[in-house]
């Protein structure tokens, strides 16, 4: 402590080492999406890109309109899979929760959100393929509920807890819907850019174990095939998932907005 | 005046009552959807044990405990080990982490502290969060067709030219391999290093940090002797959570790794990891055995990831005193 010079030389060289990580941790980000951007927007601007299905190799054109409406069917029932029993389970460990049945839930849901996702693949895959003996979008669609459910009851949860007493019991004494008040308070807060970069990878985490024409699966298939306009076409589709995390984002945040006004 | 009032509220009461009555039944039937739904979870957890567990029985009767240690994954022979496997898992996740663990750190204590550029705060956030929401997929294209040629003609041959005298950068570069996979990983853990460590580093009482400044330390022997000992369970914590998150990850790494069963010391060398083998074969496995050593290497990677999450939370519950919730 008895070198002023020294001591202020290294604290303004952590202070630069720090701002050097901070740009490169920023760095990727950028590089990423201008690549995107520029490789993927000339093909999503093709027209037919959104309208067509795809083409047999050789034959001009084609589009992703399959993958669109997969990732739609599988995102959609997901959600309603996940959504009103995630948010029934929230309300449970917020109202009922103080227990060993509470603390149970709460770690199996811990277990769960660790869990990588190709698990979850493995999971939809056995529970509806082999049980049903064919491949179908339901099983992508179990896999991605269960995958979902963890984010969304700890959202839930934890958003309760904000809700005065007071409230909380006024909204039990009105016998409103639970998921409906649960999913109200549950978008306003913190909680709500989480939610939504979940729902951003449940877009995008159908792994090869899904069959389905989904978008991310177009991506990777495309992406590997030798041919140049199939390359083209997974740089466009990757710009569409990334436009549709970002505007989920978005509207996330601009309902975040009007809430809290 | 005060018997009028008392006569009016005297009924009240009575209403009250019986819309208590109400409550009461009304609150009961929502208890028991509750309950009801707390223990679908069970049900679902139990489901999932099983469905992990049961396919890969073939494989696990076949070859035991033995599958940990076997190097050969020879479809023809039917003959499968998870060492190779294990192996690269093991890799690309320690090179992810060691390069997203100063970065992801250095940014949350940026992050964190009150003092310095407010400016470049809120586009930071905004770009780490943006980060974290790009999908897996996405960066691995990006790492397919940018990244893959730029380690192949200028970062590979630059740590060959420096570095060569380890065996880990010896080799001809392809651009595929552990050090492309580690650098993807690294992208895509980092944003969940920066926020749990923001978090634990925030968790620091103020009091703390006040007196050492008050005491004329600086910044950066603020952050040396006081914030980053009292935080270190949970940066500890934070590691973990981005380490499991690592292990798992799947099809980023798949289109980087090179997907060869081998074991090699050089990080060029192309590889496989448990979640991309299970990926890329999946499609085209036949036989129980085939099929059943995917799901066994599943069996593997789930165990080891839990492993890993239970000991990372508890040294984050241990520090911040709550669940971490941003993973």
């Amino acid at each position: 402590m008895s070198r002023p010079l020294v001591r202020i030389f290294l604290d303004r060289l952590v202070a630069a080492l720090i701002a050097l990580c901070v740009m490169v941790a920023a760095i990727p980000v950028l590089v990423l999406l201008l690549f995107v951007v520029i490789k993927g927007l000339p093909g999503l601007l093709t027209p037919g890109f959104f309208t067509d299905p795809p083409h047999p190799q050789g034959v001009p054109g084609g589009g992703v309109l399959n993958a669109i409406i997969g990732t739609l069917e599988i995102v959609g029932m997901a959600s309603l899979l996940a959504v009103p029993i995630g948010a029934l389970i929230g309300v449970f460990l917020s109202e009922y929760g103080r227990n060993r049945l509470g603390d149970t839930v709460r770690f199996i849901s811990d277990v769960l959100t660790g869990l990588p996702s190709i698990a979850f693949g493995i999971f939809g895959y056995t529970v509806v393929v082999l049980t049903t003996h064919h491949f179908s979008a339901i099983s992508a669609s179990v896999a991605l509920a269960v995958l979902m459910l963890p984010v969304i009851l700890r959202a839930t949860e934890s958003a309760l807890m904000l809700v005065p007493q007071a409230l909380r019991e006024a909204g039990l004494a009105l016998g409103a819907p639970s998921w409906r008040v649960t999913v109200e308070i549950v978008v306003p807060g913190e909680t709500a850019p989480l939610l939504f970069t979940a729902f951003g990878n449940e877009i995008v985490q159908s792994n090869p174990l899904q069959p389905m024409g989904a978008l991310a699966l177009t991506v990777f298939r495309n992406a590997l095939s030798p041919y140049q306009n199939l390359q083209d076409q997974a740089w466009a589709a990757a710009l569409l998932l990334v436009l549709l995390v970002a505007s989920a984002n978005i509207l996330a945040r601009l309902y975040v907005r009007r809430i809290q006004r | 005046m005060g018997k009028g009032t008392a006569e009016r509220v005297a009924p009240a009461p009575l209403v009250a009552t019986s819309r208590q009555r109400r409550l009461i039944s009304g609150d009961d039937v929502f208890r028991a959807v509750a309950f009801a739904a707390a223990a679908l979870i069970l049900v679902i957890a139990a489901i999932f044990v099983v469905a992990l567990i049961v396919p890969a029985l073939p494989a696990i009767a076949r070859f035991g405990l033995g599958f940990f240690i076997g190097r050969t994954w020879d479809p023809v022979r039917t003959q499968f080990g998870a060492l190779s496997a294990i192996y690269g898992t093991a890799v690309t996740s320690v090179i992810g982490l060691l390069i997203a663990f100063p970065i992801g750190l250095a940014a949350a204590l940026f992050l964190a502290e009150e003092s310095g550029v407010r400016l470049l705060r809120g586009p930071l956030s905004f770009a780490i969060e943006l980060l974290a929401g790009i999908p897996s997929v996405v960066i691995g294209l990006f790492a397919f067709f940018i990244l893959t040629p730029l380690m192949r003609d200028d970062v590979d041959p630059f740590l060959n030219h420096t570095l060569g005298f380890l065996p880990l950068f010896q080799g001809s570069p392809s651009g595929y391999g552990y050090l492309t996979a580690g650098l993807v990983l690294a992208i895509m853990v980092l944003p969940i290093m920066t926020a749990l460590s923001r978090d634990v580093i925030r968790a620091v009482p103020r009091a703390l940090r006040e007196a050492s400044l008050a005491l004329g330390a600086t910044n950066a022997e603020t952050i040396w002797s006081v914030i980053l000992p009292y935080a270190r369970v949970g940066i500890t914590g934070a590691a973990l959570l981005s380490l499991g998150r690592a292990l798992g990850e799947t099809i980023a790494v798949t289109m980087v790794i090179g997907n060869r069963n081998e074991i090699s010391a050089s990080l060029f060398a192309s590889g496989y990891t448990l979640p991309s083998v299970i990926a890329n074969e999946f499609t085209e496995a036949v036989g129980n055995v085939y099929l059943g050593s995917l799901f066994y290497l599943g069996l593997v990677l789930v165990l080891i990831t839990i492993a890993v999450n239970v000991l990372a939370r508890l040294l984050v519950w241990r520090f911040t005193g709550s669940e971490p919730m941003a993973t």
